[in-house]
């Protein structure tokens, strides 16, 4: 039933109710009843003769005549073309060629048939010769392919030969011819449809036969595609060819830079990466701070992507060359977005500007701080608080407020110094800066974070004795060995201890909650905008833009699979079909090349969240890189 | 070689099933929707748009206005582009697969290919719809671990939820060319 249940999901149809099963047609249960046996029935009427796959590249349809050259799959009985040899040629170097690519690709590539291309009038004795070189070039199979003048009518017929000596006591086949585009196919990347997500590792077996068969004798076979229209070679072949790389020269130095480039920055790269691994950077004051910035991770991450990229070590699988690409781009997009920032900051001398707006800035939010206080020490809102506390607290955090500000005053001569340099670090990525400025961001408001834990630590510690002496109350006590709750009988002094905590407590709850709510909604505050910053610098880590560019522009490099169109039939000639390929759904690209980011997932559901909050438990938006695995 | 025939869908609306047959081992389908009617599309623009006049008479902002404009057509173009389905096929070929085709009114076509190998069967099943219970062709895939396991279903023409005489008439076809298939695939 659960089988059902989740196809009916994809249905949108709500929950099955039962399952009818028919099995093969004669055994069918009610409600279908049993089909009449028709004489329209087309499968009945009919021995079980096989059905044979020919693939066939639409490049050879204009091809002169000639042989068939390619790979037959007994399993699926269906036979690949992949190029064909022209007239005139000699056998034993035809048979020389096809060991030799057969040597170079591992692919069983055979000689399947005759290709016929009548262009003028039908000619008998080429069609005897033909038949002719079946015996030559012996195949299980024997293919005869032929196209009539007009483009329309094709034929095919499939021989099985007995013996050489006997063609009279052959058996014919149906014959199904499937064009395709033998550019695309062999460029194209086949994607295992995402049926089975949990059986992703062990999918290589099962994805080998079908039509992942086809791609990849396509794919293998390249070193039958090398030679070129012009060369004059012993054996003249068709099948696809290049148009020619364009800007050569500048393909061929890129390729001739690349390795000693790669090597020069990884050694470079590896200094780096040891040089932060150095141990004074791992005592303690100074760990605990580089694990807190996110700047830090942010840097660690670059580090990380750079030394894949420029790893001298070649992409074992297209998923790992893709992945490297999809970084390469994506850091190549993040610092052409940080040298823009860059400039746009200096061309209008704009880092002058901002530090002379900073400390105006800062001076305003303390001030309104200020204000916040003192309506909080008179009454808030109408609400009556108890005075005492309420004038502790709010002197507490007025002096808080002035120790800021006094020290952000002492900072105000160097923070266009130090603006200017984090300014720089844009020249690292647009990620970098943003992470600086969130960084900036917490250290400036770092006393609406000070407040925030004074608040909810006297909240907690007033919600925690408030539900203990609850439960005094109803004379149960909290069992630590046991960690639950058990009955207990307090003595009277107890009792009377505990009750009048209790309500004192109770009565100075308010005072501390409106304390607790107010800085907790400006913590919170913060921490939004901090989050977005963060959201925005993964959506850039994350983003594989070289497989999207590719999506966009050639579709079929990222094949989902194929989709199959009828192309016209007429009867008595075999059924043509046309292969293209099913380019892959933009959000099947996005889940399946998605980068690795630095680990910033949010660490609470709502529901904990709101409950951390009534608690008055702290929270962090520090990313943490141990809590990645859960 | 082409024959069309008419039915009618779980709500009652018409539709049309058209059944090409290429050759004895290859037969598709073909089964259009109700086309978009003038009715409903006059409604939903008048409501949209007396909507926007009642927030209009009372904001008096004619941002409102042009708001409305937008939504229509916006909401139009996705719907044609996105949700609603002209016309869905099924192109079922002997020893290579199943494609199911659905065509948007915007000419947008989605197409999937099931290979013959990972085909199971093709069964008629019952849900319960809304407040209703209706039948569904589907396509059990196989499990490629187990042989006889079923790993997935795959229901066929979700958006026209044809009856079942319709059901009946595809799934027909769809065993014979099942059957010749597996018959072929045990004989060697």
């Amino acid at each position: 039933m659960g089988l059902v249940s989740r196809g009916t999901a994809e249905a949108g149809l709500g929950a099955a109710s039962a399952v009818d099963r028919p099995g093969p047609p004669d055994a069918v249960p009610d409600p279908i009843p049993t089909p009449p046996a028709e004489g329209a029935d087309p499968g009945s009427s009919r021995g079980p003769g096989m059905v044979l796959k020919a693939y066939f590249p639409t490049c050879c349809a204009s091809a002169d005549s000639g042989l068939l050259v390619g790979r037959w799959v007994p399993e699926q009985s269906s036979a690949v073309v992949l190029a064909v040899v022209h007239f005139p040629f000699i056998p034993i170097q035809v048979k020389e060629l096809l060991a030799q690519v057969q040597q170079a690709s591992q692919v069983g590539v055979t000689v399947l048939g005759t290709w016929c291309h009548r262009r003028q009038e039908p000619e008998e004795s080429l069609g005897h010769f033909l038949e002719g070189l079946g015996a030559i070039f012996s195949h299980k199979p024997w293919f005869q392919l032929c196209r009539e003048r007009g483009s329309k009518s094709w034929s095919c017929k499939a021989t099985r030969w007995q013996g050489p000596a006997s063609p009279a006591a052959s058996g014919e086949d149906q014959v199904m011819l499937i064009f395709y585009d033998q550019r695309k196919v062999l460029l194209s990347q086949l994607h295992p449809p995402a049926a089975l997500p949990d059986r992703q590792a062990g999918d290589t077996t099962a994805s080998a036969g079908g039509l992942a068969a086809v791609f990849d004798t396509v794919a293998r076979s390249e070193a039958l595609f090398q030679s070129d229209r012009f060369d004059e070679g012993p054996v003249r072949l068709s099948h696809w060819q290049s148009e020619g790389v364009e800007a050569s020269i500048l393909v061929e130095l890129a390729k001739w830079a690349a390795g000693p480039v790669c090597l020069l920055l990884a050694c470079l790269l590896s200094l780096v990466s040891a040089a932060s691994a150095c141990r004074v950077f791992k005592l303690w004051p100074l760990s605990f701070i580089w694990s807190k910035l996110s700047t830090c991770e942010q840097l660690r991450h670059r580090l990380e992507q750079l030394t894949l990229i420029f790893s001298t070590r070649k992409a074992k699988n297209p998923a790992q060359l893709m992945r490297k690409a999809n970084m390469f781009v994506s850091v190549l997009l993040d610092v052409a977005l940080g040298l823009m920032l860059l400039s746009w900051l200096h061309r209008k001398d704009l880092i002058g500007q901002l530090a002379d707006a900073l400390i105006p800035v800062a001076d305003h939010v303390a001030e309104e701080l200020q204000h916040l206080l003192q309506w909080l020490m008179g009454a808030p809102a109408g609400l009556k608080m108890n005075r005492a506390l309420d004038q502790v607290l709010g002197r507490f955090f007025l002096y808080h407020i002035h120790l800021w500000i006094s020290y952000i005053h002492l900072m105000s001569p160097f923070i266009e110094r130090i603006l200017w340099h984090v300014g720089l670090s844009a020249c690292l990525g647009l990620t970098v800066a943003l992470s600086i400025l969130s960084d900036i961001i917490a250290l400036l408001t770092f006393h609406i974070y000070c407040f925030y834990v004074y608040g909810a630590r006297l909240y907690c510690l007033k919600i925690h004795g408030l539900s203990s002496l609850w439960r005094l109350f109803r004379g149960k006590k909290w069992n630590v060995l046991r960690q639950r709750v058990d009955s207990c009988s307090y003595d009277l002094d107890e009792l009377f201890i505990g009750t009048l905590l209790f309500t004192v407590l109770v009565f100075l709850l308010p005072t501390t909650a409106l304390y607790y709510l107010v800085f907790t909604l400006l913590r919170l505050l913060v921490v939004t905008v901090q989050g977005l910053i963060h959201l925005l610098v993964d959506l850039i880590n994350s983003l594989p833009l070289y497989s999207l560019g590719l999506r966009l522009c050639r579709p079929y490099r990222l094949a989902a699979g194929v989709k199959f169109r009828v192309l016209e039939h007429e009867t008595g000639r075999p059924l043509r079909l046309l292969m293209q390929i099913n380019p892959l759904p933009y959000s099947r690209v996005m889940h399946t090349y998605r980068l690795p980011t630095c680990g910033c997932h949010p660490q609470h559901s709502w529901g904990s969240l709101c409950r951390k909050l009534f608690f008055g438990e702290l929270i962090y938006p520090w990313r943490q890189r141990g809590d990645k695995q859960d | 070689m082409e024959d069309e025939q008419n039915f009618s869908d779980i709500c009652g609306g018409r539709l049309a099933l058209q059944r090409r047959c290429y050759s004895p081992s290859c037969l598709e389908f073909c089964l259009s929707c109700p086309r978009i009617t003038l009715r409903s599309l006059t409604a939903v623009t008048c409501t949209v748009w007396l909507a926007a006049y009642g927030l209009f008479t009372l904001c008096e902002n004619s941002m409102i206005l042009s708001a409305a404009i937008f939504i229509t057509l916006l909401g139009l173009l996705g719907y044609l582009h996105f949700v609603k389905i002209d016309h869905e096929t099924l192109l079922i070929i002997d020893s290579l697969g199943i494609q199911m085709t659905s065509s948007y009114a915007s000419g947008k076509e989605s197409t999937t290919f099931i290979e013959m190998g990972e085909v199971n069967d093709v069964v008629i099943n019952e849900a319960i719809y809304m407040q209703k219970v209706i039948y569904y062709l589907c396509i059990l895939l196989k499990d490629p671990v187990e042989p006889h396991g079923i790993s997935q279903v795959v229901p066929l023409f979700q958006s026209a939820k044809p009856r079942l005489d319709c059901l009946i008439e595809v799934y027909r076809s769809c065993q014979d060319i099942l059957a010749h298939q597996k018959a072929t695939s045990t004989s060697p």
